[in-house]
């Protein structure tokens, strides 16, 4: 055998634990990764050519289908950077904000719980998986309760929500946000203090504070290497300011620190929920804005008015004074950010995603060389990235 | 005047090279000349704590002079406020410095923006495509490229 025999290995796109269509050219010298080179746009629809042919209600659908884990945090970024292009921000009801927040925090829990049930499988923990995707399909129900998919919610509008909760719906998020808790517990149970599952993940994937920051980390990824930065505490929307939760920040910067600190997010998420529960007061859910909101129905028939801005809406949307606004939300994998650039007309003129797993995918490469081809595993699972949401 | 602090200080060392600040929506853009970018990024991270890039794209205004924009979010994780960069870059030269020496994660981001736009970046470390295929002709979100594609007639409607 000779020496120093560089092996090229390509992994993916059709890898079951690349988490999607990703893939890895692997060069290895034996066991030891020398350089990774990540290759995307598997899955590339061009949402970004697309929504510039499309009025702004019409993309809203298309956000859905970017990271299609959390569709709700990507209808909340989209509809609140049109909302601040429209400067409407501060005429959403406080019902509509409190049923974002929620709604986003509940889809924080349905990301992270995908992201253990995969992460965990793909090491080799297979419980784990079983037990999150059980809790994953109670809140499945939950959102096809209130937006009509499991998946696709398309739930957010410009100016507030499609449509209010329906009855009862309450008591069930309730039930849930009680019940996660002792969840999370179990799932703690099964993995923290598991030897294997501690070999696999500590001191797997390090990353330096300063480091994370120069790549572009964010999100739980970020606040594991030590950084305390969350957009929900540092530049609330939605009202986050009047909610009482913790910030989690983790030192390590390894695979465990990262497992931890998302298990400890969702029960902040879980205490988030209770507390909107608690505000959830009834109200109007969308703005006084009748060039921009849909009518209710019973004024579309009644009043001409309402039929000539429903016809109006539909037929040529409406149209922001010429600008250009950035806005990012925490949403579960990082900072997701809309760019959006306005020439007065009804279709954004550009709008430009920043999807937080196509920054946090920036950053593989340096987690996983000089270290075994096993851990490339553990890395691609701890990054939590979707390639919806990355090739757009 | 604006009231954004990095304004200030960077028209007091950048004179000649801020050609405009605009304020809409509480959020701050400075437009700055193209040959000095990597100068100037250095300085907003070094002295005005602009540590992290949040995005970097261009934009395509099709038919003004200068055609192209590249954009710059940038975010100070201490100070917890952002800041706005823009840069005009000509249709015949469309070339700017890459600032992936300033901001690591600048490198995937330009070559989205090269791979969309044809806008090219000097020195960059590996200015390949990174959405399209590489072999792929043209850069989708050019203005002149058709929606539905190079090689398709234009889409004329469903009742015609």
């Amino acid at each position: 055998m000779a020496h120093n025999e560089i092996m090229t290995v390509n992994m993916g796109p059709q890898h079951p634990s690349t988490h999607g269509v990703l893939q890895l050219i692997l060069e290895l010298d034996g066991e030891t990764v020398v350089k990774a080179t990540p290759h995307i746009g598997f899955l590339h629809r061009g949402v970004e050519k697309l929504s510039e042919h499309r009025t702004y209600h019409q993309t809203i659908p298309l956000t859905d289908r970017l990271d299609y884990l959390a569709p709700m945090s990507n209808n909340l970024g989209y509809v609140l950077a049109v909302e601040k292009l429209l400067d409407i921000t501060d005429k959403i009801p406080a019902r509509a904000n409190t049923v974002r927040v929620m709604l986003a925090e509940l889809t924080r829990l349905k990301s992270h719980l995908v992201w253990l049930a995969t992460h965990a499988l793909d090491i080799g923990a297979m419980t784990v998986f079983i037990y999150c995707f059980r809790e994953r399909e109670a809140i499945m129900d939950i959102y096809e309760k209130i937006s009509g998919a499991r998946m696709t919610s398309n739930y957010f509008r410009v100016g507030g929500l499609s449509a209010d909760l329906p009855a009862g719906i309450t008591d069930d998020i309730r039930a849930f946000a009680v019940a996660m808790p002792d969840h999370i517990e179990m799932y703690e149970g099964l993995l923290t203090g598991n030897k294997i599952w501690q070999k696999r993940t500590m001191g797997v994937g390090c990353i330096d504070a300063a480091a994370a920051i120069d790549i572009g980390l964010t999100g739980p990824a970020l606040r594991s290497s030590g950084v305390d930065w969350d957009l929900r505490r540092d530049n609330p929307y939605s009202g986050y300011e009047d909610y009482d939760f913790e910030v989690i920040t983790r030192a390590e910067g390894d695979t465990f620190a990262r497992y931890k600190a998302r298990l400890d997010e969702m029960r902040e998420s879980c205490k988030i929920i209770n507390q909107a529960l608690d505000k959830l007061a009834p109200g109007p859910i969308l703005a006084d804005c009748p060039k921009v909101c849909l009518p209710p129905k019973k004024d579309v028939v009644n009043s001409i008015e309402g039929l000539i801005h429903q016809f109006k809406i539909i037929t040529e949307g409406f149209k922001p004074e010429a600008g250009e606004v950035y806005q990012g939300i925490e949403a579960p994998k990082g900072e997701l950010g809309f760019y959006l650039v306005s020439d007065g007309s009804a279709q954004p003129y550009r709008m430009k995603i920043r999807p937080p797993s196509f920054v946090n995918l920036q950053a593989l490469p340096q987690m996983v060389e000089g270290s075994l081809l096993a851990d490339v595993i553990a890395a691609i699972g701890t990054l939590d990235i979707v390639l919806g949401e990355i090739d757009r | 005047m604006s009231e954004h602090a990095a304004v200030g200080k960077l028209k007091q060392s950048f004179s000649e090279d801020v050609l405009d600040i605009v304020e809409f929506r509480g959020e701050t853009t400075i437009v700055v000349k193209k040959e000095r970018i990597v100068a100037i990024s250095t300085f907003l991270r070094d002295e005005l704590g602009y540590n992290f890039l949040c995005d970097l794209c261009g934009v395509d205004y099709l038919g003004t002079v200068p055609r192209f924009m590249v954009v710059y979010n940038l975010y100070n994780i201490a100070l917890k406020d952002r800041l706005r960069i823009k840069v005009p870059v000509e249709e015949n030269d469309a070339k700017i410095d890459t600032v992936s020496v300033v901001w690591g994660t600048a490198n995937w981001h330009e070559r989205e923006c090269w791979d969309m736009l044809g806008i090219s970046f000097n020195n960059h470390p590996d200015l390949r495509r990174i959405l399209m295929a590489d072999d792929w002709e043209g850069h989708p979100l050019r203005k002149d490229y058709p929606l539905q594609g190079p090689d398709r007639e234009p889409y004329q409607g469903r009742l015609q």
